[in-house]
């Protein structure tokens, strides 16, 4: 089997809807990474460490939130039986995490080596992970309300247009479900720090992986969620420290946070549309 | 730099495809011969077995398949009236450990004797320092035989049902992961093999695993060996304090039994040792009862100096706590308790590798003087069990390195200042030079009136 077939960029953009949020650099830049994706220590170490705060954050926002059944809270599957949509997936390395901790997790990437990649690992690991090649928009179509939990960590800073990618993913959310979210803060800290300098004096990244126009600020994500009816619960700073390859959680959101919105419980996005209309 | 690691990544591509196909025969073909394990931990020592029902007792790691390799056969534990001669002090923070695996029910059931007070004294000077209050309400440590531990982690460790004990396990050689695959491999002398995501080195300061490795391991003999024996004593009374005596060929400490027994450990030059086995056993009695109470040439100097400094504490009122016991006299010895051992130091310098980690022995060996050893070994279980736990709870794989090197940092802030200490302490008490004399004694002496040093050395020796 071949592990890593090279869609042309013209047939990848036919292959969505001409109102997709995919930018084609951007998949350009990921196909480059595959063939590092899983070396913890390579270009991608940044994110292999960072599962050490996302997945707490998903195990405690989805245990706080009451979806999670009392016998499995301390046992070592506490998502047992929860769907997790996991957007922008790339190799799997945070889907594969939730996988072990019991979610059904379905990963979806629109980089199809880095999908091919991460279906052949999880099968390696023996876990059964619906990994899929298609966008956001694509997905949400025929999955409306289907997830207990949508995960886009480290996703939409590389979305060129954050509102109809949100909308998308809050389609596919049950009603009380929640979504998580890990990104990069507009500022000045990390057009110097996360994004200059860890590209070009540390070369901890590959260079031109972020750029500062497509980052957001919690407020604004928080603004579009909540257009959407999300309630935010909780934004928290995030820090990496990169001589020890270890995040940590901070007050300060100036470089990286974490956002968790939760759904309304008992009435659809249509319906409250509609009502409003 | 960019563009070439760029050139890097495409070019490996290729063998990346090769590389997975390979990894996954050897999983398929593993699985098949069912000798897949999560964990697999080398060493069922004391440390090892108690590493396997500590994992194995673990909630969040109820999915892991662990198998506990020792390479002597299981010897049945028969409960005897007389005092094995090899006994341990387990420190609080290791009593928390067994009380949280359950084995300490175990213990209990049998026996064990509670030290509440520590005398130390250094023979060339006449000062000392103690640990515990004088009222004996403190509880220092418990004494246990080795043989108990060792069977009250196995009976916990046979109630686990996601942990395979295999005894007469002699292992033939250790492959660790390397770039190419995620699995140790692990072949037994008698042809079996197995695979594991984590190896786990409680096999001594002699470790294989460590070998297997490849880290940097510092070791020196220390030119001194530890006689043991059971020693009795003339009369009944509370037997709560342990006592140890700076010799200048070493260190002799009375450690409390029961009532009237005690457990010697006496560390001396080998000749010295060679010596005290072959003397006769009433021999052997007045030796030790010189050792322990017995008079030793002192520098009529060095005792001025001393006794000056006490009356200036004293003066001050520094020190509240003047009591001081001295240990009653030895009648007899447990007949064939007598036996010896080396001493020596060692300190790998990394406790982890990709899907490997040393535990106990295998990491780190000190000087017995402050019955530091063991305790460092259960402390490394204690905190291995937390650190994986976590690992799983948080969906990493248990080879995962950003979990381990926790384990390591944790653990080497704790244990190197320790080692460090303690080899101190030996060096420093190794010695009959006057001028080293006096200022130890003066060092002691001093400590022992500033009790929140002393809290701060009973703080650390007791987790």
């Amino acid at each position: 089997m071949k592990l890593c077939r090279r869609f042309p960029m013209k047939l990848q953009q036919k292959m969505f809807s001409s109102k997709t949020t995919i930018d084609p650099q951007e998949i350009a830049l990921f196909e480059k990474l595959t063939a590092n994706w899983w070396d913890s220590q390579g270009p991608l170490k940044p994110l292999h460490a960072m599962n050490t705060l996302r997945v707490p954050l998903v195990r405690n926002g989805l245990i706080n939130q009451g979806v999670v059944s009392k016998e499995n809270i301390y046992s070592c599957t506490p998502l047992k039986g929860l769907s997790i949509l996991d957007v922008g997936c790339g190799g799997g390395i945070l889907s594969e995490a939730l996988a072990r901790l019991g979610a059904q997790v379905t990963g979806i990437d629109a980089n199809p080596s880095a999908i091919d990649l991460a279906k052949h690992h999880a099968l390696k690991n023996n876990l059964s992970i619906n990994y899929l090649f298609t966008s956001i928009e694509e997905h949400a179509m025929e999955n409306i309300e289907k997830y207990d939990a949508i995960t886009a960590s480290e996703v939409i800073e590389h979305v060129t247009n954050k509102e109809p990618f949100l909308d998308a993913c809050v389609e596919c959310l049950k009603p009380s479900g929640s979504m998580f979210m890990t990104t990069m803060n507009k500022t000045i800290f990390t057009e110097v720090f996360a994004i200059y300098a860890a590209e070009n004096i540390f070369d901890l990244i590959p260079k031109g992986t972020h750029q500062i126009e497509k980052c957001i600020e919690p407020e604004q994500l928080q603004r579009i969620l909540e257009k959407n009816y999300l309630q935010t619960k909780e934004i928290r700073g995030m820090f990496y420290n990169f001589l020890t390859n270890e995040w940590c959680w901070c007050l300060p959101t100036w470089i990286s946070y974490s956002l968790h919105a939760v759904k309304p419980k008992e009435r659809g996005r249509f319906l409250q549309k509609q009502l409003i209309k | 730099m960019i563009i070439s690691k760029l050139i890097k990544i495409n070019n490996s591509s290729a063998l990346h495809r090769l590389k997975y196909k390979n990894l996954n025969f050897i999983r398929c073909f593993s699985d098949e011969a069912g000798s897949h394990f999560d964990i697999v931990i080398a060493g069922g020592g004391m440390v090892g077995t108690t590493l396997a029902c500590t994992l194995g007792k673990n909630k969040t790691l109820n999915n892991k398949k662990i198998l506990l390799l020792e390479a002597s056969v299981n010897k049945p534990w028969i409960k005897s009236d007389k005092y094995s001669n090899r006994v341990v002090s387990l420190n609080p923070g290791t009593h928390k450990l067994f009380e949280d695996n359950g084995a300490w029910a175990f213990i209990e059931q049998h026996r064990f004797h509670i030290v509440k007070r520590l005398e130390v004294s250094d023979a060339l000077s006449e000062t000392s320092i103690t640990f515990g209050k004088s009222e004996h309400t403190d509880t220092i440590s418990y004494m246990v035989e080795n043989d108990l531990v060792l069977e009250a982690a196995k009976n916990e460790a046979q109630k686990c049902n996601n942990l395979k004990i295999l005894y007469g396990a002699k292992v033939k050689n250790y492959v660790l992961p390397d770039y190419h695959s995620d699995v140790s491999n692990i072949e037994l002398e008698n042809g079996e093999k197995f695979t594991c995501d984590l190896l786990l080195g409680c096999d001594g300061y002699n470790s294989s695993v460590r070998k297997a490795m490849q880290v940097d391991y510092v070791s020196w003999n220390h030119n001194q060996m530890g006689v043991v024996a059971t020693l009795k004593f003339s009369n009944k009374f509370d037997n709560e304090i342990a006592f140890q005596r700076f010799l200048p060929t070493g260190p002799v400490a009375l450690l409390p039994l029961t009532d009237e027994l005690s457990s010697l450990v006496w560390s001396t030059t080998p000749q010295e040792a060679k010596r005290l086995l072959g003397i006769s056993e009433e021999e052997f009695v007045a030796e030790i009862n010189k050792a322990v109470c017995g008079p030793w040439k002192q520098s009529s100097t060095v005792l001025q100096a001393t006794s000056a400094f006490d009356t200036l504490l004293r003066a001050l009122n520094c020190s509240r706590d003047h009591s001081r016991k001295r240990p009653p006299k030895i009648e007899s010895v447990e007949p064939g308790s007598r036996a010896a051992f080396p001493y020596g130091f060692g300190h790998a310098s990394q406790y982890i590798r990709k899907g490997a980690a040393l535990v106990g022995d295998a990491a780190h060996r000190i000087h017995p003087l402050a019955g530091q050893g063991v305790n460092l070994g259960f402390g490394d279980v204690a905190c291995l069990n937390k650190v994986l736990g976590e690992a799983v709870y948080s969906g990493s794989t248990l080879s995962d390195l950003n979990h381990l090197k926790d384990y390591e940092s944790a653990r080497q802030k704790h244990n190197v200042p320790t080692m460090l200490a303690v080899e101190g302490l030996h060096r420093l008490y190794n010695t009959d030079f006057a001028p080293v004399v006096l200022l130890r004694g003066l060092g002691l002496q001093a400590t022992h009136a500033l009790e929140p040093l002393k809290k701060i050395i009973m703080a650390q020796g007791a987790v």
